[in-house]
Parts: structure tokens; sequence; C-alpha cells
């Protein structure tokens, strides 16, 4: 009896071991990933200090690196992408889990994945061809008619209509990111036991104080959870936003102005930076994304934190 | 039948296989996307004559200059000639491949190819962000009889390191003295205004989209996408319109057997007929290359390219290098290049 046993524990120690690994990889792959980059970026860290993160000046002839343009657009568009991709993500979620009639479920829940698989390039050159000709001739020019006047706000809607710039940026996101939350949505709403929606129907509850009371509040954690999934995607999108958003180094309170993400900026200059402190300036960038994903992160799961100990006093 | 055809399809097959390591003088280049609809034809005729293939990227002269200098391709492009110092620090030799033009497109509708005139200062203005609507005074005074409508200026640059922009700044900065104060030169520079496209196909997308779009492509670029260029007036006062004529003049007008390495730019031409921003396409190589096999296989492919490319450069709208060019180009690969 013994024999057996011991290989038993052994395979056991073996797998165990195994799985760890595949864990441990993850830490270490990020950690390699944080490490290459700073240490790529170090050199425009030192030569600029801290003028690196908050300059809007980045000239490549001139050698000098700011990298507040691209952090402002970044941060910019991904807001843009999720004012508009959670709403309607929820309402699609919902739609499909306690509104729309059995048979029409499946289908759209597998056109919502068909749309994550679209790769990022055609979602830019829609965006390009498509959306931004279309902003540019007759969405803009009324927005900076009609919005660009009020006060407080307006100023975020005058500019050029040139259908090309931050919002059209933050307008594809959101399509892109849209399947990512929704599905993910989608997915947790039908994870609510029945019976607690039936009760919740049976006091007469709407279709609404059921989705408020119950459904979100059950979902809240993976809700939070397909959110920043989403703005992650937002966040490190290269290929679709260099297309839209102008690639600019420019800073302006309007929406309808081109822009600049970190992410575009590296894909557009990096294959040609031959002047090592350009180089490292867009590794630095590379890791200033990583430290905003990072907080983003962070930020989630503090909420999180926040609310389970809500629930907990209450 | 079917069973004749799949073993004649598998002979081939591993015949082709057996053949591929026969390629190994295969070449590959990369750089300038001025140059790349030319030398896609070049290679493609290339190929059918001697059965070697030229691979070569557009990814932008700054872009070429990097990968030759790691040297990861047999040749680097550029439209930027490197000063010779630097070609010496780096052993790089040098040597232009072929002539063309920088021709400013604009999209304003109504407006057709070549029927808007720009002087050198008004373009350097409207670069600058100084004059932002096509119906402004300074335009509209050099084009008596074009209507020009109220329509907003949207400039269009490159955001990638390019020697397009290197000899569109170079001129900007010779005819505009507050542009070569306020922005200066170089294959990119801190634009003033405007959005930035990558390539020249980046920047023929985005004015094509743009209403009221300026910005300026290599010419093959703007005829190929059935753009609007304009024409533009020279140094010596006249208006030209660009094409194979005006990049002629402008050839014909520099002094190459004194340019040390063909370092040698040739914006602003003097010339009645020369067109003011045309540009030369340079080919860096090592001098004492690694593989000195491909280095050969790449200046025979030039070699071929100056006798039999000169029709096909024609027709793409470049002007081929002028009889005596060659014949000093091959004295500097005898003098320079060791392989």
């Amino acid at each position: 009896m013994r024999y057996p046993r011991r290989t038993s524990a052994r395979a056991d120690r073996f797998f165990a071991g195994l799985v760890a690994s595949a864990g441990y990889f993850v830490l270490f792959a990020l950690a390699g990933a944080a490490i290459s980059m700073f240490w790529g970026g170090r050199e425009a860290i030192t030569t600029f200090g801290f003028d690196f993160f908050t300059s809007s000046n980045w000239d490549v002839g001139a050698g000098q690196f700011g990298a507040a343009v691209a952090i402002f657009g970044t941060l910019v568009s991904a807001t843009i992408a999720m004012l508009i991709a959670v709403p309607i993500s929820f309402g699609i979620a919902l739609f499909l889990t306690e509104v729309a009639p059995n048979w029409l479920r499946g289908p759209v829940a597998a056109a919502i994945e068909l749309l994550a698989g679209i790769p990022s390039i055609i979602y830019g050159m829609w965006g390009l061809f498509v959306l931004a000709p279309y902003l540019g001739e007759h969405i803009y020019p009324w927005v900076n008619d009609n919005l660009g006047e009020l006060p407080l706000i307006g100023a975020l809607f005058q500019g050029p209509p040139i259908g090309i710039g931050l919002l059209t940026a933050g307008l594809v996101l959101a399509v892109m990111v849209i399947p990512f939350t929704s599905s993910v949505m989608r997915e947790v709403f039908l994870t609510v036991p029945t019976r607690l929606k039936e009760s919740a129907y049976a006091l007469g509850s709407t279709k609404w104080e059921v989705a408020w009371d119950i459904v979100l509040p059950y979902t809240r954690t993976a809700v939070i959870g397909g959110v920043f999934l989403g703005l992650g995607r937002a966040l490190g999108e290269t290929m679709a936003v260099t297309f839209v958003i102008g690639n600019a180094y420019n800073i302006s309170a309007s929406l309808l102005e081109p822009g600049t993400s970190i992410a575009s900026s590296i894909a557009n200059e990096f294959a040609e930076a031959v002047d090592p402190l350009h180089k490292s300036a867009l590794l630095a960038l590379g890791f200033v994304l990583f430290v905003i994903t990072f907080v983003v992160l962070s930020i989630s799961r503090l909420m999180l934190r926040q609310l389970k100990r809500r629930e907990g006093t209450v | 039948m079917i069973n004749s055809i799949k073993l004649r399809v598998a002979a081939l097959a591993l015949a082709a296989a057996f053949v591929a390591p026969a390629h190994a003088a295969d070449i590959t280049g990369a750089g300038a996307s001025f140059i790349f609809p030319v030398m896609t034809r070049w290679s493609a005729d290339y190929n059918k004559a001697n059965g070697t293939r030229v691979n070569y990227q557009s990814i932008g002269s700054g872009g070429g200059i990097a990968q030759i200098k790691g040297a990861t391709v047999d040749f680097g492009s550029s439209d930027a000639p490197l000063p010779p110092e630097e070609l010496a620090a780096a052993g790089l030799g040098q040597f232009p491949s072929a002539i063309g033009g920088v021709v400013p497109v604009v999209n304003i509708p109504g407006i057709t190819a070549g029927q808007v005139r720009f002087t050198g200062p008004v373009l350097a203005d409207i670069f600058l962000g100084k004059i932002t609507q096509w119906n402004d005074p300074a335009i509209v005074a050099i084009n008596e009889g074009v209507t020009l409508p109220e329509t907003r200026i949207t400039v269009v640059h490159r955001t990638d390191g390019s020697g397009t922009t290197f000899n569109f700044v170079n001129y900007l900065s010779k005819v505009s003295p507050e542009w070569q104060t306020k922005v200066g030169e170089g294959v990119s520079v801190k634009w003033p205004t405007g959005i930035g496209g990558k390539g020249n196909e980046g920047v023929a997308a985005y004015v094509k989209q743009i209403k009221g779009g300026v910005g300026y492509v290599e010419l093959s670029y703007a005829l190929q996408s059935k753009m609007s260029y304009v024409a533009m007036q020279n140094k010596a006062g006249k208006w030209v319109q660009p094409g194979a004529e005006s990049f002629q003049a402008a050839a014909a007008s520099a002094d190459w057997a004194s340019a040390k390495d063909f370092y040698l730019i040739m914006t602003d031409a003097p010339g009645d007929a020369s067109w003011p921003i045309a540009a030369t396409n340079f080919i860096l190589m090592y001098k004492q290359p690694k593989d000195a096999a491909r280095s050969k296989a790449v200046t025979d492919f030039f070699s071929w390219v100056y006798v039999n490319g000169r029709t096909q450069a024609e027709e793409l709208h470049y002007v081929p290098l002028p009889e005596p060019l060659v014949k000093q180009v091959q004295e500097y690969w005898t003098a320079n290049f060791k392989f």
C-alpha cells in the first residue's frame, strides 16, 4: 500500500509544482516587461527628470521629449470610449438576458462575439474611411454650432470639424470595447439565480427595478471587472487609434482637435527612432502606459474592496 | 489526368524547394516611401530578367537609415542625404538612385490638379498656421480667375521620420525666414499645426478624406490617387507645374561633380523651368559589408536599374539619373566599395 501512495504523493507534488510555475510565469513576465521598459526608458527619464511626464514638448528634431500630450490623449480617448461603451453594454446585456425573446438571444450574442473578433486595423480603416468623413461633414459642424456655445462644456466642442481627432478616436474605441464589456456583463447576468428575480417580479417590481436592485448588486464585482477589461483595451489600443486620432502633438480643450496617444506615438515612431534618446523616450512612454494600466487596475480593486466592506457593515 | 497534374504540382513544389537556396542572392532593402512605387516596378522586372528578387520595405527614410545602421538589410534608402562625416563614422557609402519631386496636394471642392498656385512664402505661412482659410487674400492674390471657397485649411504632415519631409521643410526654410527660426529642418520637425499621417500613403489618404486639406507627397502618389497637386513659383520667379520636365530641369542645375559622397540637396533650384522641391533618393550601403556577395548583388541591381530601369522610372514620373552622374556613381563604387 505504501508504494503506490508515495508515487501518488510525488505525482501530486510534481503537479503542484507545474501549476505553480505556470502561475509564477505570469508574475515573471509582468515584472520582466515592466523592468525592461523602465530600463530601456531610463535614459529619457534621467535626462528630462520629472519634466518627462509633465512637459508637452515632443520635438524629435531638437531631441526634446515630454509625454504629457500622449498621456492626455490616451486618458481622454479612453474616457470618452468608456462613457459611451458602459451604458450601451449594460443595455445590450440587459436586453439579452431579460427582455429579448428567446429566439433572438443566441444570434445577437453570437454577433457580439464576432464583433470582438474583428482585427483592430479593420476598425481603424472603418473609422478613417467611413466614420470620420461622415462625422466631419454631418455631425461635427452641427456639434460645433449647437454645443460649442454652451457654457462650461462649450470649449470641448469648438474646433475644426475635420472628422479626425480625440472624439472620433473615443467613438471608434467605444465600438471596439462594447463587445468585451457587454459579453462579460451578459455572462454574469445569466448567473443571477432565477428565484431572486422571480421573487422580485412577484412583489411587483418592474424590469428596471429588477435590473437595478437585483441583477446589478448581485453581479457588481464581475461587472466592474468587465468594465475595467474594456478600459484596459481602450488604453492600449494602437492601430485603430493611430488611424483616427490625427497624430499631432497638441493639447487642446476641444475634443474635435487632433491629438495623439501613447500607443499610437510608439507605433508611428518606433521603426525610425535612430537617436538613442528618441528610442528611450518611446520605451519610457510604454512604461508610462504600463503604470497607467496598473493604477487603473488598482483603483478597480480598491473600489471592489470598498464595496465589499460597505456590504459587510450595512 | 488529375493525378498527373497533382504529380506535376508536387514535382514543381519539390523543384522549387531545391531551387530556393540558389536564390541566396535575394536582396533586402528598406527606407524611403518616396521611391517605393518605382522600386516595386524595378524589382519585378529585375526578377524577370535575372531571377534575383529585391525585397524593398517602404518604412520611411528615418527607418531606412536605422535599418542599415543596424545591418538588418542589405541596403537602406533615404531621401535625406547623410553628411560625409556621418557616413565615414558609420562606414557607409551613399549614392543616388533616382530623382523625383515633392508636390503640395490640396483637397478643395471644385479645384482640379494644377489649378491652384502657391509661392514659397504662402506655402510656408499655410504650414505655419498663419493662413487658415482657402479664400485668404494672400492665396487669392496669386490665383486670379480661380474661385476659392471659404473653407478652413487643414494641414496634413508626416508623423514618421521622412525624407519627403526633409526636402519639403528644407525648401520652406530657404524661402521663409520665419519657418527657418520657428520650425527649422530635419527628417521630422515639430509641426506648428495640422494632423499627421504615416508615410506618403498616409498623407495622401488624409488629404483625400479631409475637405480643405493640404499636404505634400511624392508626385507619383499624387497621380496614383488622383489628387489635386498645385503649381509653384520657383526661384527664378516663374510658375511651374510638377512633372518630369521641371524635375529634370532642377536636376540639371545641380553640381554633382563637386558634391562629396553625393551630399547635395536640390530644393529651390535656379533655372526658369526648375521645380522648386525636387528631391533625390539615396541608397546607403556598407563599404565593407559582412556578406560581400549580397552587397555585390545590390550594386548589380542598381547597375541594371541605371541602364534598364529608365523607362519604368519615367512612366512613374521619376527622373532617371543623367549619364555623367551614372558614370560618377560607378567610379564611386570602385573607389569606395570593397567587394
